[in-house]
């Protein structure tokens, strides 16, 4: 290795990292950095032109206030917890099923993937006609047998768990996906000297599958958590938040602030408090995946 | 008697086929919409008589923007995946050899993970106002940027993990042999973790191809893409369900493709890092 670094070339370290940090600093930075700027200020537009008039921190006392905004982050968290939740738990039962099986995986597989590709609005729009209060599938299907169709996205009851179960339907592949890959790379002679041993199914599953599958299970449940804190395409189609704030996710009420209402500068405290609040969350799960490595 | 794996097996394949018709169902379900008319649509009918209506509506139609709008999503996708797997190859390859310090690669990574969680509108509500400033909203360079910021977190991750599997041995026989930084990465970096690189490309472009929230607001008439024309479909007085379920069945088109002829990448590229 020493002498491999000794050829270190600085002047292509420098023009190898640039694109990326110039990316970084152009798009991720500065543009915080603007959005933190203008969370302070009241923004009119007059005449095509921004005007920018100091309001301080007003724009943020106001976010506690903020019911809709309340709404969003208890529904976003209800939403994610939840949805991530059962996905993993279905995702785990369907990779292990097709890790058991001989004949067919492939084709299991390439039927499970189908999801993850297709566009989020484009799930958003299936399901805004299959739960169709008059002529969707699912209303056609319980009236089989004797249910009275529901009105899924209309009612304040049935509006979010319905959201979550298109939410589940379409991203329970992913959880799947990786969790089959974590299948695939435990080491058979544990799971066989399990079995010489005696251990049955659930014995097997209980203390060797579980514990060894614990850090893929973890990483899963962390990539989906991730992802579905950022929901947007599938809300805006199915429900646009309602009805009332009965699906308000927190990705809605700051485009509908920002770009709707146009109150940028309320907009952008939003936004900054998101981040802030992410970052937070963000060091937080570290911390808690050092201690828990550290533990173990 | 049969061990109990064997015995359950039958069961395993039951449970499986049962969530492939949940899966599968709702795509069957919105092509054969795309195939009704608007009256057999309402009406919830099951047995109908297939009509290609709406599809020419979709596609031939005077009014119709589809073609524009595939032709929009095209170049923006292609453009980001170009410029990502471009910035990405070089920075991944950056940050795991030519010494590039901890310090610095740790700060950039750690920076790609907050970047990467962060909901896109909150990056879009950052970047309006300077895009409008620039004159770059409603432009495909605009849009085209914006989507190499949104996943260039991935793919640098991606790309930083593949480089890691090249041998350093490789490297080294290549550097005493005389070869320049360039040279290396271009004959020794590139052809080996072409794998990679393709599993990144074809993610790349699929999640831009399908990528709504950034595009929304980025885009107006001349520059919108797919997902946001979808979109217009269901939000319109009176929503055209036919020309709604024409347009989404079209729409999985790519999907169907890349599934097809990718689907070795796309696994390689959805499970790197998860499991180690």
């Amino acid at each position: 290795m020493a002498s491999y670094r000794a050829t270190h070339d600085t002047l292509w370290r420098r023009i190898a990292l640039t694109p990326t940090i110039v990316v970084f600093l152009a798009m991720s930075i500065l543009p915080t950095l603007n959005l933190m700027a203008m969370s302070v200020n009241e923004i009119t537009w007059v005449d095509g032109k921004a005007v920018w008039s100091y309001v301080g921190f007003t724009h943020y006392a106001r976010l506690a206030e903020d019911s809709l905004l309340i709404a969003g982050l208890k529904n976003t968290a209800i939403f994610a917890i939840v949805g991530v939740a059962i996905q993993v738990l279905l995702g785990f039962l369907l990779a292990w099923a097709v890790s058991r099986i001989a004949r067919g995986r492939v084709l299991y597989r390439t039927i499970f993937i189908l999801p993850i590709l297709v566009p989020g609005i484009l799930i958003g729009a299936v399901w805004k006609l299959m739960l169709n209060y008059d002529f969707g599938l699912v209303n056609g299907f319980i009236g089989v047998f004797g249910f009275h169709p529901v009105d899924w996205l209309g009612t304040r009851a049935w509006a979010l768990p319905s959201v979550i179960m298109v939410d589940i339907w379409h991203w329970t592949p992913f959880c799947f996906l990786l969790l089959l890959a974590g299948f695939e790379s435990l080491p058979q002679d544990v799971q066989e000297a399990a079995r010489v041993d005696g251990a049955g199914t659930w014995a097997e599953m209980r203390y060797v599958l579980i514990p060894m599958m614990m850090p893929v299970i973890a990483v899963t449940f962390l990539f989906r958590l991730v992802t579905s804190l950022k929901v947007f395409d599938e809300i805006y189609l199915l429900t646009g938040g309602g009805p009332g704030s009965a699906t308000e996710v927190i990705s809605y009420t700051i485009y509908r602030t920002f770009f709707t209402q146009d109150r940028m500068g309320y907009g952008s405290a939003m936004s900054v408090a998101v981040l802030f609040f992410i970052s937070l969350a963000m060091i937080g799960v570290l911390m808690a995946g050092k201690r828990g490595r550290n533990a173990a | 008697m049969m061990p109990f794996e064997k015995r359950v097996v039958p069961f395993f394949h039951l449970f499986l086929i049962v969530i492939s018709i949940f899966v599968l169902v709702p795509f069957l379900w919105i092509i054969a919409a795309g195939f009704k008319t608007q009256i057999s649509l309402l009406q919830g009918e099951i047995f109908f008589t297939p009509t290609l209506a709406s599809f020419r509506e979709v596609l031939f139609s005077r009014t119709t923007e589809f073609m524009d709008n595939t032709f929009n999503s095209l170049v923006v996708a292609t453009a980001s995946t170009i410029g990502i797997c471009f910035v990405a190859t070089l920075g991944g390859y950056a940050i795991e050899r030519l010494g590039t310090s901890r310090l610095l690669v740790h700060a950039l990574l750690g920076w790609a993970i907050v970047f990467h969680m962060v909901p896109p509108i909150t990056l879009v509500a950052a970047w309006f106002p300077l895009y409008r400033e620039l004159g770059l909203d409603n432009t495909y360079f605009g849009l085209a940027l914006a989507h190499v910021a949104v996943h260039l977190p991935m793919a640098l991750w991606l790309m930083a993990n593949f480089v890691r599997e090249v041998p350093v041995e490789l490297e080294e026989a290549a550097r005493i042999d005389g070869c320049s930084t360039p040279y290396l990465i271009w004959k020794v970096i590139v052809p080996l973790v072409a794998p990679g690189l393709a599993a990144t490309a074809i993610l790349t472009f699929i999640f831009s191809w399908n990528e709504f929230a950034v595009a929304l607001n980025l885009t107006a008439k001349q520059t919108a893409t797919v997902p946001v024309a979808i979109a217009k479909f269901a939000q319109g007085y009176e929503i055209k369900y036919g020309e709604m379920a024409a347009t989404a069945a079209l729409s999985l088109v790519p999907a169907l493709a890349f599934l097809l002829f990718g689907q070795r990448y796309i696994v390689k590229g959805l499970t790197t890092g998860a499991v180690k």
